[in-house]
């Protein structure tokens, strides 16, 4: 005799699932223009682009706050389980990384107009190269959520070391510029303040990455726990 | 007996008891059909109170039995016995016979202390959509069904009442400590 099935019905229940997951859209959709027009500014030396990032900050943390709450109730009257635990579990840690990536493109503005009240300087490191790079991990670890994609997930985890050898070539680089030419020491630790909060960035998008994996396969692959992924069948 | 109910400012204890059940319908926690066909379940009540007039009666089953999401599963069986039914139907359609008489407030009393998960689901379910039209009041001891779907959410111990609030403050945030010790399972 074959299994029974029941059909499955939708649920007071989904449509807050639903509510949830608009609303961290809609915070990952703010983060993701915060991040292009922080970096965007520093590139092209655009003070309104670096004051929209700042004036957008306070939505992006009130968003934090709605979505958390929702999130906790959903928690606390709904016993969630299975998927919809993970997708819950999944959503607060997603919508913490995404506030700190709000502020890590705060920080980048406020750099980028610091470096337009200084002079000018040539300094060898590519930053385009950089953002660009930290752009596309952001937007596919939130595309990953989105589609509950794994393997885009996945690819997410992989460019990180890309991003974190730009550092590590940044800061060689900076730190020679700096002894050769000590009066322009600030606008080099603006740039060395850019690069690092870039590269805080790109590892939040792998935070997020991670928690979609937890999400989409209920594989926990922080700390190098790639491997578990490899032993587990690919879910509907 | 020492006290007053108040309905809309009204004692009931003062009110004459069959206008009190044209206002207040109840389900109770093992459903209990009329020995009647489906249809007349529904139709009983108002038919003896008036309500309705006999051309209007069909329409009037079918909404009753919409209300309670027991209509498509029912619709071409309305003349069978209600002890036809699975228990689950069996108390959807005591809700739609209370519901029939279009009451304001809605008693059940543990409706769903002798169903199946799924039927309990159903149920669940339809009580959201109740709730626009009428009052509706939930005895349970399944705290998760009363956090799951009631606004405002009552505790009582010892028949006392310990503690009422909206339901995300009772879950969430309780005041008095009786409460959080009780939904967090510390009690007895």
């Amino acid at each position: 005799m074959g299994a029974q099935t029941v059909p499955t019905q939708l649920r007071h229940f989904d449509q807050e699932l639903a509510q949830l997951k608009s609303k961290l859209l809609a915070m990952s959709a703010l983060v993701e223009s915060a991040v292009y027009r922080s970096i965007t500014a520093v590139v092209q030396k655009d003070r309104k682009l670096a004051e929209e990032v700042l004036q957008n900050e306070a939505r992006v943390n009130q968003m934090e706050l709605e979505i958390d709450d929702q999130a906790i109730s959903l928690l606390a009257l709904q016993q969630p389980m299975a998927g919809d635990l993970r997708l819950i579990t999944s959503s607060l840690k997603i919508n913490n990384d995404l506030e700190r990536m709000g502020d890590l493109a705060v920080n980048i503005a406020q750099r980028a107009i610091a470096l337009m009240e200084e002079p000018m300087v040539q300094i060898m490191i590519d930053i385009p190269h950089i953002g660009a790079l930290v752009q596309s991990m952001v937007r596919k670890a939130l595309d990953s959520f989105v589609m509950r994609d794994s393997e885009l997930a996945q690819s997410v985890l992989a460019s990180d070391d890309a991003v974190d050898n730009l550092r590590t070539a940044f800061f060689h680089e900076l730190i020679s510029f700096m002894q050769r030419e000590p009066t322009h020491i600030p606008q080099a630790l603006n740039l060395l303040s850019i690069v690092r909060n870039l590269e805080r960035i790109a590892d939040h998008s792998t935070n997020i990455a991670e928690d979609v994996l937890f999400y989409v396969k209920g594989v926990d692959v922080r700390h190098h726990g790639e491997a578990l992924l490899r032993h587990k069948e690919p879910r509907g | 007996m020492v006290g007053e109910i108040l309905m809309d400012n009204e004692n009931i204890l003062e009110m004459e008891v069959s206008h009190l059940r044209r206002r207040v319908g109840m389900v109770f926690q093992r459903p209990n059909p009329f020995p009647k066909s489906i249809y007349d379940n529904i139709a009983y009540g108002p038919r003896i109170n008036g309500m309705i007039k006999r051309g209007d009666m069909d329409q009037h089953v079918e909404k009753s039995l919409r209300r309670a999401a027991l209509w498509e599963e029912v619709k071409d069986k309305l003349h069978k016995s209600a002890f036809d039914l699975s228990g689950g139907q069996q108390q959807r359609l005591c809700i739609a016979r209370a519901l029939a008489v279009e009451p304001e407030v809605l008693l059940l009393d543990e409706p769903c202390s002798a169903l199946d998960p799924i039927a309990t689901a159903k149920i669940e379910e339809l009580l959201f959509h109740l709730k626009d039209n009428c009052t509706v009041v939930i005895v349970t001891h399944n705290m998760q069904q009363a956090a799951r779907v009631a606004d405002f959410t009552g505790f009582f111990l010892m028949g006392k009442l310990i503690e009422f609030d909206s339901t995300e403050v009772i879950f969430k945030t309780p005041k008095v400590k009786a409460t959080e010790d009780y939904i967090t399972g510390r009690f007895g």
